[in-house]
């Protein structure tokens, strides 16, 4: 009995980790722009990659492995949005996206307000390039 | 029940897998690429998690933390030396 529903719930954690997988390859198919790929593309490396430690968890029963699961999810945890954040601030200088396609672009009132303060004389779309 | 479970995570996995590389081939900016690489790596952790799962052993931890490792160091190097597309 108790055997089943372990199973039960290892199978449905699983699949539910497959299924994030799918989600974010279906984003990387029909989304028309990086940012928005982006937006998907994070589904199965935090949530999904939970759901399979914690099936994994629940097959192999034992304290000594949760603290490693758990590093190994953390360190997902810290990667994930340091890279995420790289690659979108890649894409918004190297204008990697589609303008069209925002309803509201507050970073570019932003830069654009540094830039003229930096260097007034400057025209203030020419964007800085050092990191 | 469990080999049903199994067979229907392994089948969503490849779909999952064969998206990301239809990007990756396709993909119109190298940062789509490195996005489309990311998903990838996390769909073949995902499928070294559910292996250890399935029969049990923990062979394949240290790969699941080397891949999360490698995924990180390459979107990071890409992002940081990509090229302005206009």
């Amino acid at each position: 009995m108790n055997e089943t529903v372990i199973d039960a719930l290892t199978a449905v954690f699983l699949i539910g980790g497959a299924l994030m997988s799918v989600a974010a390859g279906v984003g990387l198919l029909r989304f028309p722009d990086l940012l928005t790929r982006m937006h998907a593309a994070t589904k199965p490396q935090v949530l999904g990659l939970l759901l399979f430690l914690l099936a994994m968890a629940l097959q192999l029963r034992s304290w000594v492995l949760l603290p490693v699961l758990l590093v190994c999810w953390i360190f997902m945890l810290l990667t994930v949005p340091v890279s995420a954040h790289m690659v979108g601030r890649a894409g918004y200088r190297t204008k990697h996206m589609r303008r069209d396609l925002l309803s509201m672009d507050e970073l570019d009132e932003i830069v654009e307000k540094a830039a003229s303060k930096r260097a007034p004389g400057r025209n203030p779309t020419e964007r800085p390039d050092e990191t | 029940m469990m080999v049903v479970a199994i067979v229907i995570a392994a089948g969503l996995l490849i779909l999952a897998a064969l998206c990301a590389l239809y990007r990756i081939a396709r993909g119109p900016s190298i940062l789509d690429r490195v996005l489309a690489i990311d998903v990838l790596l996390a769909t073949i952790g995902g499928a070294l998690a559910m292996d250890m799962a399935v029969n049990r052993h923990l062979d394949n931890v240290v790969l699941l933390v080397a891949i999360s490792v490698i995924g990180f160091i390459g979107s990071v190097t890409v992002a940081r030396f990509v090229t302005d597309r206009k």
